[in-house]
């Protein structure tokens, strides 16, 4: 008996997606090597997240069993399965930045976004989630905006730096 | 005699930045030296040197290296461990960020002693400007023919590559950065075979930590006596980086001979944070067992770390004042490791998240008498029965937690309540 997995209808990798996977897949002897970089490439690709069809697209370039691309994204804390938003915050709440007040940091975050943690603001531009430590225990407390660090971080500068999100 | 810094003093320069000037500086150097040298005598030379591994479990570099088997028959691989997830831990990200070409000389001169063809960089997915800065060295290194078909015109050819994590603190694990590497969840591997014989594609692979591979091009050109003669003993030498962070003044890192004094370094980093008084601090990153004190004046090399009960692992120095709540600061380590273990070991699996509840519930009071020795069943249960090192290192600091400091959490207990002032605290599970 074979079970079939449910089928996606997936567009497929944007043209400028495809051509850096092409590039990247070089670097491996075995294609399933590339998968964690097309995973990024996708999830850029995607706005931030990969829907059923990014993972889709990604199984059918790399010739993967779509359940098997499924189980390396539920794997990594880096790729995300639900929307998020334009910025999003990683805070870092793990023992030296939680020495240094994370806490104050999740609150004030809380009070300006007013939504849950992992929950997207109504106007697509913020979402925050509390993360594993970032390796930025010197500049604690922090947090990641994207691909940026923001460091040595007070409730008043957070708010400040909020501000100059649009 | 004063020390100066080896693997830190481009740190700051944006000169290191460039191939141009990071060659200005003497780099190159050391590679330059080893292509002229049999690949056998590079690997005696660092054995000798007595280089421990700075990742975090100290092994003899110079022996990882000899045990990569001679023949062409199969192509072998370098693996530069650059996943430093390590709570505490911040020094690679320093290197990497200041002076990438140090790094991939010291990666270029283990692929030629250990004839690996093919290097990758596996570095964490957070280091998005790390990573940004060793693509642009790299794609200098190679115009410049630094890598390439022939490294530096010695016929020897070699090809580096980033690879980008995904957020897996299981991936600095040797098997499971290979797992990781090849596409798959970063479940770490039975061994043996050790990665030396079946590694990355089922080839011979050596694995080297950042701050590691940093020190081999300084043992080439400065020799491994200059090198032995900086540290304790014969067993701990070398410059070594400490990432100190929690309640100091100048939290960062500093690099000192292996083996300075904790008090020493503490006083370097400005002493304790807005004159606290030190309770406790942990030596060696979030898998390091606690240490009182009393402790204040341990050498902090591997041997004597190890000898206190704790270990130097990473050399990620957390301090804790007075203030802190132990209790508080074992559960949120209980609750990395239960949210990074792989899930493969039923043991690890398990246990890091019934200690994580068990200490939740001491933090908040509501603990009983019995929960010291159940912590220390679990312990005992997880300690040795998983695959990998992350079950041991979970219960490092539980155990420390309930040996050292148990009037601490006895206090928790009878009073039902958390003695030191309340905050809120953040995340449920996963």
């Amino acid at each position: 008996m074979s079970v079939s997995e449910p089928k996606v209808t997936s567009p497929g990798l944007p043209p400028a997606a495809k051509a850096e996977l092409d590039e990247v897949r070089k670097r491996y002897p075995t294609t399933e090597a590339a998968l964690l970089p097309a995973l990024h490439i996708a999830q850029r690709a995607w706005g931030g997240w990969l829907p059923d069809e990014a993972i889709a697209a990604v199984a059918a370039e790399l010739d993967l069993p779509t359940s098997k691309v499924y189980g390396v994204v539920t794997f990594y804390d880096l790729y995300h399965q639900k929307p998020v938003g334009r910025y999003r915050i990683r805070v870092c709440t793990n023992l030296s930045c939680q020495l240094r007040g994370c806490e104050e940091i999740m609150e004030t975050l809380h009070e300006e976004l007013k939504v849950p943690e992992d929950e997207v603001t109504p106007d697509g531009r913020c979402s925050y989630i509390h993360f594993e430590c970032l390796g930025s225990c010197d500049t604690a407390p922090m947090m990641m905006v994207n691909d940026d660090y923001y460091e040595n971080l007070t409730p008043e500068r957070v708010r400040h730096i909020l501000r100059g999100f649009k | 005699m004063t020390f100066e810094p080896v693997l830190t003093k481009n740190v700051g320069n944006p000169a290191a930045l460039t191939l141009k000037g990071y060659r200005q500086l003497g780099g190159y150097e050391g590679l330059s030296k080893a292509l002229l040298m049999e690949p056998d005598a590079i690997i005696e030379e660092v054995k000798k040197s007595g280089l421990r591994g700075r990742g975090g479990a100290g092994f003899s570099a110079g022996l990882k290296w000899s045990f990569i088997p001679k023949g062409k028959d199969k192509p072998k691989y370098l693996v530069c461990n650059a996943d430093e997830s390590e709570p505490g831990t911040f020094k690679d990200r320093l290197l990497m960020e200041n002076d990438p070409h140090q790094l991939l000389e010291g990666c270029a001169i283990c692929c030629y002693a250990v004839q690996a063809s093919t290097c990758y960089i596996y570095i964490r997915g957070e280091y998005t400007k790390a990573a940004a800065i060793l693509e642009r060295a790299l794609k200098e290194a190679y115009e410049a023919g630094v890598l390439g078909s022939s490294v530096l015109g010695s016929g020897f050819k070699l090809d580096m590559y980033i690879h980008r994590g995904a957020g897996a603190y299981i991936c600095g694990e040797e098997t499971g950065m290979l797992e990781s590497l090849e596409g798959k969840r970063g479940q770490p591997r039975v061994k043996p075979p050790f990665p030396a014989v079946v590694g990355a594609f089922g080839s011979p692979t050596v694995i080297n930590n950042v701050e590691t591979l940093c020190n081999v091009p300084h043992i080439l050109t400065r020799g491994a006596d200059w090198f032995k003669s900086i540290g304790t003993d014969e067993k701990n030498t070398g410059p070594k980086l400490y990432a100190i962070s929690g309640h100091v003044e100048r939290p960062g890192t500093y690099e000192y001979p292996i083996g300075i004094p904790f008090r020493e370094m503490l006083d370097k980093a400005g002493g304790m944070y807005k004159g606290g008084t030190l309770k406790a601090f942990i030596p060696g990153g979030a898998s390091a067992p606690i240490l009182p004190a009393a402790q204040i004046d341990i050498k902090m090399d591997f041997d004597t770390v190890a000898k206190a009960g704790s270990m130097l692992g990473s050399a990620a120095v957390i301090v804790m004042d007075e203030t802190t709540c132990l209790v508080r600061s074992v559960a949120r380590l209980s609750k990395f490791f239960n949210h990074e273990s792989c899930g493969q070991c039923t043991p690890c699996r398990e246990g890091t998240n019934w200690m994580e509840l068990l200490l939740k519930r001491l933090e908040h009071g509501e603990g009983r008498e019995a929960d010291g020795q159940l912590l220390l069943n679990i312990c005992s249960h997880i300690g040795g029965n998983s695959l990998c090192a992350l079950g041991d290192a979970a219960i490092g600091p539980v155990k420390s937690l309930v040996d050292r400091f148990w009037p601490e959490v006895e206090q928790h207990i009878r009073e039902q309540r958390c003695p030191f002032p309340q905050r809120r605290y953040f995340g449920n599970g996963s």
